[in-house]
């Protein structure tokens, strides 16, 4: 936890959203998230700006959708609409989020034969993907500040990060020993 | 017809299962059915559908809508993203059932504290495979720089870094 830059989230709120609020909150995920870092998204949307979940249950969900096998987003999308609204929940929040993108990669598809050579196009995409990266690594940080507390778990996040993301270690391996270790820790925390 | 949807409901229902860590650690698995063994298409035309769904707003893993619209049109889109969809949804509406149900339960909060910096990790590791696997420009590097900057420092909308970031990208010719 640092100083002014992060505004307090607002606390969490009592009732629930309605299903409607649910999936029209995964369908501004959906239309907005070019360059993909779904996760960061829905961070955003759910804890940060909604305050639909706290942190550290927000993240111990990211790390189900992590482990179970599935695109990770899609995953995150089914875990927060059932939390929040059980099996409607999971189907509004699902369906909204996919149902523009669909269409938007759909309409991609038929045109890209016709868009590939313009130059100043993949350009643009080049450059939305690098700062679509950059979201990934702000959020990410974002959560250390407000998830990561002990040296322990610091020093999880950083074998994750560098295993995973730098020394190419398979994740079933990674998950393998980094899950019962970082379990182990918090247990000892206790 | 009935033969490549039923091909392709099950290639991407067993992919659904296998894709741990997310849909990415399946695309050589796609390809080489898609390119090599079925002929679906050539490799170019896998590629293209690559870019495009990871451009595209939504989940990168969209790629199998238009796999299953080359295949079989229309019917073919939605056979394949139900079935990539379908069956990892099913476990992990499963496990948060499991885990809501465990919500007062102190192994849940144990388990909690032990897989918030697994997951808080993988994104640092994700970020990390992205740009490696994406970039190879300093300018590349730069936006990517500038962009985590601006949004772990203060509370701009992630869409105006992203348009920064097109903009960057035509100026800079990425």
């Amino acid at each position: 936890m640092t100083g002014a830059a992060t505004a307090a989230p607002p606390a969490p709120s009592p009732a629930p959203p309605s299903l409607r609020e649910l999936s029209l909150v995964f369908l501004s995920i959906g239309v907005q998230s070019f360059g993909g870092g779904l996760s960061a998204w829905v961070r955003r949307e759910v804890v940060q700006r909604r305050g639909w979940l706290e942190e550290q249950a927000f993240l111990s969900g990211l790390a189900l959708c992590q482990i179970t096998p599935g695109p990770n987003a899609v995953n995150l999308a089914v875990f927060v609409g059932a939390t929040l609204r059980g099996r409607a929940g999971a189907f509004a929040a699902l369906a909204g989020m996919l149902i523009v993108p669909i269409g938007i990669v759909l309409a991609l598809g038929a045109a890209f034969a016709t868009l590939r050579d313009t130059s100043w196009l993949g350009s643009m995409m080049t450059g939305i993907g690098a700062a679509a990266i950059g979201l990934n690594f702000a959020t990410a940080l974002r959560m250390t500040r407000k998830g990561v507390r002990t040296p322990g778990a610091a020093l999880i996040v950083l074998a994750a990060a560098i295993s995973v993301g730098l020394a190419d270690v398979s994740l079933p391996l990674a998950l393998l020993v980094l899950v019962p270790a970082s379990l182990a820790f918090a247990v000892w925390r206790r | 017809m009935t033969a490549s949807l039923v091909k392709l409901a099950l290639l991407f229902a067993g992919l659904s299962l296998l894709a741990i860590g997310g849909a990415n650690s399946v695309v050589p698995e796609m390809q080489r059915v898609s390119v090599n063994v079925e002929h679906w298409m050539t490799g170019r035309e896998f590629l293209d559908f690559f870019a495009i769904s990871r451009m595209a707003p939504g989940p990168g893993s969209l790629i199998v809508t238009l796999i299953g619209e080359k295949v079989a049109g229309p019917l073919g889109a939605a056979v394949a993203t139900v079935a990539m969809f379908g069956p990892s949804c099913l476990l992990v509406y499963l496990a948060a059932r499991l885990w809501h149900r465990a919500r007062d339960a102190t192994w849940r909060q144990t388990a909690e504290r032990g897989l918030a910096p697994v997951a808080v990790g993988l994104v640092f590791a994700s970020a990390l495979a992205l740009t490696r696997g994406t970039e190879t420009s300093w300018l590349a590097y730069g936006v990517t720089g500038a962009a985590t900057l601006a949004l772990a420092a203060s509370e701009l909308h992630p869409l105006i870094v992203l348009a920064a970031g097109g903009v960057a990208g035509i100026l800079l010719h990425l």
